[in-house]
């Protein structure tokens, strides 16, 4: 019952950096060249998608451009936060009357970034909402066998070593990213999945209410930083 | 009255001094100091390199999260075996996992729970190891 509630200082907007800025020179040029940027094959084919008819009608049919879009989601409605790909998922079953595409197919991730290149370079719009909250407390919230808090590592020690890995400060700003170390596309729920098998916690399953909060929490701390998906990350 | 003010510190207080050691084995047997510096420097096994630096030429990424490991020479055996079972007990707001300790934990992955990070011999070993930095 000690320290439940963890007092770890939130990062002052002013000294707030992308996971960008810890990356080696080389892996930020493979990130700023759209010919060497991997996600590359992932766009050509969101593009495809985005046009080609499924069910009864394309995403094209309805939407005109999508510019914006992406630094406004997580969104809320009806007291749920529903991320980029759940949207997704809602247009293609409800209104193309399409299957959903499961998380981390090649579809999902194409149109996802497809969709959130469009955005690239405008600033996050993220307000406190309703479910914000519930993503601040899971991310101070202590799990895992290793007993660790995200707040830990990216408040209050962003910037350090972790063995060979400089900490960074868990910033939402690139996904869909690219990286190296999977040799593949993935989004921001395999990321924070990822660091939640990394303290040894039963990571929450894609989709899930707790992902979504806290992606959406993660946005409001992001909130006026650019985005850069598809970013390129090692 | 005078007694109870004598004792009124120690009512308070004398739970977080007792805590500050662990002098018995948990094993009731010595370690090995061989097998104790291995599990140290394993990054699956301890962890402890992750976080923390020390006298190991041989690795090449060692973390910064914590003080280099042979600051460990400054505590005593009990003192040392605290901080690995429980670090908690010698500072509330460590980051420093509890090497043996499975309660009060939340959402640990299904295979482990129940499970201690480090058995007691392993605890024993990394002891054993952490004394030689003397
Ligand atoms: C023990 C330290 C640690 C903890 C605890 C931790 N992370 Fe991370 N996180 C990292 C490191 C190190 C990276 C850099 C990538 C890598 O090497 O894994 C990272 C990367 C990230 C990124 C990607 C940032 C980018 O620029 O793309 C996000 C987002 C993130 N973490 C969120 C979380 C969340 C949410 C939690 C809690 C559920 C969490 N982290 C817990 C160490 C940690
Ligand atoms: C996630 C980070 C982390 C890991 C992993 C970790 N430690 Fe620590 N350790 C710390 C921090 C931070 C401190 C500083 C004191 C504090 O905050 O409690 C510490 C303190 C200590 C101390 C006391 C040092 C002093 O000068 O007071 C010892 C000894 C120690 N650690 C040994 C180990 C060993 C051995 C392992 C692996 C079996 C290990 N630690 C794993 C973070 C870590």
């Amino acid at each position: 019952m000690l320290c439940m509630s963890l007092q770890a200082g939130e990062i002052p907007l002013g000294e707030r950096r992308s996971g960008y800025e810890f990356m080696g020179r080389d892996t930020r040029a493979m990130q700023d060249d759209d010919s060497t940027n991997p996600a590359l094959f992932w766009l050509m084919d969101g593009e495809t998608l985005w046009k080609r008819k499924d069910g009864v009608a394309a995403c094209s049919s309805c939407h005109e451009t999508m510019k914006g879009v992406a630094a406004r989601y997580p969104k809320v409605a009806g007291g749920r936060a529903v991320n980029l790909e759940q949207q997704i998922n809602a247009c293609r079953s409800e209104r193309q009357k399409a299957a959903p595409l499961a998380y981390e197919s090649r579809e999902l991730l194409a149109l996802t970034a497809y969709v959130a290149r469009q955005s690239r370079g405008m600033p996050i719009e993220a307000g406190w909402n309703e479910r914000t909250e519930a993503g601040r407390a899971l991310f101070t919230r202590r799990q895992g066998q290793l007993n660790l808090a995200c707040t830990q590592c990216h408040d209050d020690n962003w910037g350090k070593q972790l063995s060979g890995t400089t900490i960074p400060q868990a910033h939402p700003t690139g996904y869909p990213i690219y990286r190296l170390e999977w040799q593949d596309m993935g989004s921001l729920q395999r990321r924070l999945r990822n660091c939640m098998i990394g303290v040894r916690a039963e990571p929450y399953p894609y989709g899930s209410a707790e992902l979504v909060d806290l992606e959406l929490y993660l946005m409001w701390r992001a909130r006026g930083m650019k985005l850069e998906t598809p970013a390129v990350r090692p | 009255m005078r007694f109870l003010l004598l004792i009124l510190p120690f009512l308070f207080f004398g739970k977080a001094l007792g805590d500050d050691a662990i002098p018995a084995s948990l094993t009731g047997a010595k370690g090995d100091p061989q097998r104790g510096r291995a599990i140290v420097a394993n990054r699956q096994v301890g962890l402890c390199l992750l976080c923390h630096s020390g006298p190991f030429p041989e690795e090449r990424f060692q973390g910064n999260l914590a003080p280099d490991l042979r600051s460990a020479a400054r505590l005593t055996e009990g003192e040392l075996r605290l901080r690995l079972v429980d670090p908690a007990r010698a500072n509330p707001q460590t980051i420093m996992p509890a090497y043996y300790r499975t309660e009060g934990l939340t959402r640990v992955a299904p295979s482990l729970r129940g499970k201690s990070i480090l058995t007691a011999e392993q605890i024993e070993d990394v002891v054993a190891y952490l004394v030689t930095l003397k």
